[in-house]
């Protein structure tokens, strides 16, 4: 393999590996924070970096939007972007607004229920608050364990 | 500088500044995919992420907090996922064909086909809006049934005034 | 005192025009970028910046909170209705082509205006009674805590 099929490879490949840089730092954001807002937005950007990354296996050199002149007279020589990705991820954004929110709205039922948005706090009310059922349910059944 | 917005948002204490910067990266998001060729999406996720996500997370700092809490644990773990899986992914686009290039899969299998066949069965200039509503119909239909649901669960979960926290109504809202 | 004048001046000047343009999106889906969730994107962003400059009372008055539950359904119903028609026709589900039968190019063109619009009821319905549910409780923070 001599180097100008390397470069070109290298060349072709990098905006993809961009994109996975940037669905990484979301995915981190989603697992390494304990905020959970911080996380619903960690979850809208590795979204959208995968959208780009989907988007970008659509693209052809040369080509332009794939839409049609207006008295549609197709001119056999241009070439068109694939539009089916387009429609795909035309989907999947009002979704993921759609869960977006959809989550918003439990963070703010969950402050109002445990007066935090913290995870790590959250895990030990509810631990508390487990600890405390199981002690109810024994006493009441007298130790049947 | 998606990049860079990207790690601002993991560093900032505020979460004021978080919202304004997921909204500064979904502008950017939108510059990149008319870069792309994708200038439907472009407006979606113009219209979608720098409007409505932006005005939903400050409606949800209005209501809870605005600041974020120190955490106490070691990103060392999540640091290792995410290497892992990046690995794992770049990888995987080794084998992809290389930005751009006409004869990848992806664009000879069904997409000449639509529009050719565009042109003649539906007469809409917008590809995509054809695709959309018409050969895809039915899955646009399922993504508006999805929105529907979506606000269906958020009236549920947050309609009317805060009620008081009174212990039968806590308990009815626990069970339902 | 002096930016909030500012802001809502601009703001009645801006929310008819917004209007305007969400419903030219809408109906010019079919030649350029747009279609149904842009344009109900857009359309709810009228009311929602109508709401905060303005208060949630006054855009209440204009769009009660009734009338957007409503409409959440109207568009699913149009979308799934169109449909439905198809089935009437003797068409299979979602085949434009009953509209008009002699034409089916203009059954097409005529069905996706139609389906476009369900799409585009039901995003703004739900863009705008999710901003009614979050501004409806009472803020925990006030105003100079930002």
């Amino acid at each position: 393999m001599d180097s100008s099929t390397t470069w070109e490879f290298i060349v072709g490949h990098v905006i993809y590996w961009l994109f996975i840089v940037l669905m990484m730092t979301g995915l981190y954001i989603v697992v390494a924070k304990g905020n959970l807002v911080k996380k619903i937005v960690g979850l809208n950007i590795f979204q959208t970096s995968v959208f780009m990354l989907y988007i970008s296996t659509g693209k052809i050199t040369g080509g332009t939007a794939p839409i049609f002149p207006t008295d549609m007279k197709v001119d056999p020589e241009v070439v068109y972007s694939n539009p089916l990705p387009h429609v795909l991820i035309l989907t999947a954004i009002v979704v993921g607004v759609a869960t977006t929110a959809l989550g918003l709205a439990l963070i703010v039922r969950i402050r109002e229920e445990f007066k935090t948005i913290e995870e790590e706090e959250i895990v030990v009310i509810e631990q508390a608050i487990a600890r405390e059922e199981n002690e109810k349910y024994h006493r009441a059944t007298g130790e049947i364990v | 500088m998606l990049v860079v917005t990207a790690i601002a948002v993991v560093r900032i204490r505020s979460l004021f500044g978080v919202a304004m910067f997921s909204g500064m990266f979904s502008l950017l998001s939108a510059l990149l995919f008319v870069a792309l060729d994708a200038v439907d999406v472009a407006f979606t996720e113009a219209a979608v992420g720098a409007g409505i996500s932006t005005v939903l997370v400050l409606g949800t700092l209005a209501l809870t907090s605005r600041h974020v809490r120190p955490s106490k644990r070691s990103p060392a773990i999540p640091l290792f996922v995410v290497f892992v899986t990046g690995a794992a992914l770049i990888y995987g686009t080794l084998d992809m064909p290389n930005f751009g290039s006409p004869d990848a899969p992806a664009q000879t299998h069904v997409y000449p086909d639509y529009i050719a066949r565009s042109q003649h069965e539906i007469g809409v200039p917008n590809i995509v809006t054809a695709i959309l509503a018409s050969y895809r119909g039915y899955d646009t239909l399922g993504e508006t049934a999805v929105v529907f649901t979506a606000g269906i669960g958020v009236l549920l979960l947050i309609s009317g005034m805060r009620r008081r926290r009174d212990d039968d109504d806590e308990d009815e809202s626990r069970t339902s | 005192m002096r930016h909030h004048l500012i802001l809502r001046v601009i703001t009645k000047l801006l929310v008819g025009t917004i209007i305007l343009f969400a419903l030219y999106v809408q109906f010019h889906g079919d030649y350029s970028p747009g279609g149904g969730f842009q344009a109900g994107v857009i359309m709810a962003a009228a009311f929602i910046i109508y709401g905060i400059v303005f208060g949630l009372n006054k855009v209440q008055q204009v769009f009660p909170a009734w009338v957007v539950h409503k409409l959440l359904a109207l568009g699913v119903l149009i979308y799934a209705g169109t449909g439905v028609i198809s089935l009437f026709g003797g068409y299979a589900f979602l085949d434009y082509s009953v509209l008009t039968p002699e034409h089916p190019e203009h059954g097409q063109h005529w069905g996706i205006l139609a389906v476009e619009l369900g799409v585009g009821v039901t995003v703004t319905g739900v863009m705008v009674a999710v901003y009614y549910a979050f501004a409806g409780r009472p803020p925990r923070l006030g105003d100079e805590e930002w």
